[in-house]
């Protein structure tokens, strides 16, 4: 069978900085493939190579077994993608938007209204489909540009950074269209640097840092890779200012992180730190409030696995202008 | 082929819809020339049949490279040109159908302007079909100026004051109020580079009895010629442009 997605060798340089560098991987037919790295790590340069917006500066990928660097017509008329940016046509309507883009995709023309009306139903914008697109909330927006980017029927579907900005309410909700979206048969392929959002969503997981791809795997099996590993979570009334000093030098402790009031203990040996550390909070006026143990969390394994801190894939990018704000 | 030429015209149609026909944009395009007719009608009434050519030229040139070069500018800036290069459509569809909105426009204008000086003026055209040839290649011509200006420049205001420098050097260059025989070497050199020569020169055969200079196939023809070559130069560049831009 032939893969839905195949990325051989992509590069992208902007002058002499390398952006994307020499990415591969297969995406198989009907899985959700994420993309998950920090901003800057090159996640939307490798969807714009992919679906012909951008060109590679070498290396190519097979979108349904077509090359986008030979026939990228062919390959965009089988493929659907919502930018970061939502960026339908503002002055059209919401119904407007959808049927320029269905004959934009040659939809036949009986099709394309009754297609419009059904995914602004499925997408529950029936009640605003006479509203301009500059009009609706950014939730809207987002969800109004999913519905444009599956008006032709795509096999496969790009989305870049979904939830990105949006309520917890409209992130909740724009989840479960991509999980039904899935049922449906589609193929889809997300970026995203919120780590909770890729373990739920995705059937497998590319790690990319710095342009580079780490691990290719399944959020269980990525996860795999650091249960050696536990984690002695203690809950404080504060975190004393000289504490961590003093904590990293614990016999048996490989890694600490202080979250708000709570520090994470990465060890081998629960059974030796324990004691030591509780020791060690104590001797400095901290009080302790909880005690947990917990199992490696995907976000142990990304930690563990880039060296990078799990705070840097919590911030957002600035979200740009245009018709998104 | 035919699937290429209909989502041209669902650009040109939607680019119509959107941004051409808001009755702004209609009474700012038929503004200019009308102030123009009645500057020169209080000036000098009995000369003012002869101008006549050049202002429905000049209401082309205007109407059809401001939309041109200010939709692609205004849509690149806000990212909705980018729909366009993602839906399954060739460049040159693209640049077609921009092209075939913005010179929709200039004819629209071009027509309102012209079934009100014609029988003002007390005129009638000779050439009928030369003359609706004429609008139309001049239409695409000028639109495909204005797409090539669109091409260079990041911001609307920018593709303004380009559209301006060469819009109004051609005013004066292409014979639209003083005739290019009366011009001091090199400038009618400089005014047969232009297209809007060919346009006025063809619309004065039709108009003013066969007072154009150059004859009217010839007209027709290097104006046919401009077309294609500012065509091929907006595609060549329009296409380099996106692989840096995107």
């Amino acid at each position: 069978m032939v893969d839905a997605i195949r990325v051989s060798d992509l590069t992208k340089f902007y002058g002499p900085n390398c952006a994307v560098d020499h990415v591969s991987f297969d995406v198989k037919g009907g899985e959700i493939f994420g993309f998950l790295g920090p901003n800057g790590a090159g996640k939307t340069t490798t969807i714009r190579m992919m679906v012909g917006l951008t060109q590679p500066s070498s290396g190519t990928a097979w979108i349904d077994g077509r090359d986008i660097l030979k026939e990228p017509v062919e390959v965009k008329k089988k493929i659907g993608l919502v930018p970061e940016t939502s960026n339908l046509y503002g002055e059209l309507t919401s119904l407007g938007n959808l049927i320029y883009q269905a004959e934009l995709y040659g939809v036949p023309r009986k099709e394309r209204k009754i297609r419009s009306v059904q995914l602004l139903e499925e997408f529950g914008l029936k009640e605003h489909q006479e509203k301009p697109f500059q009009k609706l909330s950014r939730g809207l927006k987002r969800r109004l540009t999913i519905a444009a980017a599956l008006i032709h029927h795509p096999k496969i579907l790009f989305l870049d950074e979904p939830t990105t900005g949006l309520d917890v309410m409209s992130a909740r909700g724009l989840r479960k269209l991509i999980l039904d979206s899935k049922k449906k048969g589609l193929t889809i392929f997300l970026t995203t640097h919120y780590i909770p959002e890729a373990e739920s969503l995705c059937d497998r997981i590319a790690i990319i840092v710095k342009g580079q791809i780490r691990v290719v795997d399944t959020p269980e099996n990525i996860k795999a890779q650091v249960k050696e590993t536990e984690i002695l979570e203690i809950g404080l009334d504060h975190i004393p200012e000289d504490l961590k000093g003093l904590l990293v030098s614990l016999d048996g402790v490989e890694k600490i992180l202080i979250e708000e009031n709570r520090i994470r203990f990465h060890t081998r040996r629960l059974d030796q730190v324990t004691s030591p550390i509780i020791k060690s909070l104590k001797e400095h006026g901290a009080r302790i409030q909880s005690i947990n143990t917990l199992s490696p969390s995907l976000e142990d394994a990304f930690v563990r696995i880039t060296g990078l801190d799990s705070v840097s894939m919590k911030i957002d990018k600035p979200i740009k202008g245009g018709p998104e704000s | 082929m035919k699937e290429e030429m209909k989502k041209a015209y669902f650009i040109a149609k939607k680019d119509m819809s959107t941004y051409y026909l808001k009755p702004p944009l209609i009474s700012w395009g038929l503004m200019l020339p009308i102030v123009f007719v009645f500057a020169f009608y209080f000036r000098n009434p009995i000369g003012i049949k002869e101008i006549v050519p050049g202002l429905i030229g000049m209401s082309l040139l205007f109407s059809s490279t401001s939309m041109a070069a200010i939709v692609i500018t205004f849509e690149k800036r806000i990212g909705a040109l980018e729909r366009l290069l993602l839906a399954p459509l060739n460049i040159r569809t693209i640049l077609f159908g921009k092209t075939l909105g913005s010179t929709l426009f200039g004819l629209i204008i071009t027509f309102c302007i012209t079934i009100f000086l014609i029988p003002i003026m007390g005129l009638s055209v000779n050439h009928p079909f030369s003359f609706v040839l004429i609008i139309i290649l001049s239409g695409f011509a000028f639109s495909l100026l204005g797409i090539l200006i669109s091409v260079g420049v990041k911001e609307v205001f920018e593709a303004m004051t380009m559209s301006n420098f060469f819009r109004f050097p051609m005013i004066f260059l292409c014979g639209v109020f003083f005739p290019i025989s009366s011009m001091p070497f090199p400038l009618p050199i400089i005014s047969y580079l232009l297209p809007l020569t060919y346009t006025v020169d063809g619309l004065k055969h039709c108009l003013l009895e066969d007072k154009g200079s150059i004859p009217l196939i010839l007209n027709l023809l290097i104006l046919l010629g401009f077309v294609i070559l500012i065509y091929a130069l907006s595609f060549y560049i329009f296409r380099k442009r996106i692989r840096q831009e995107f």
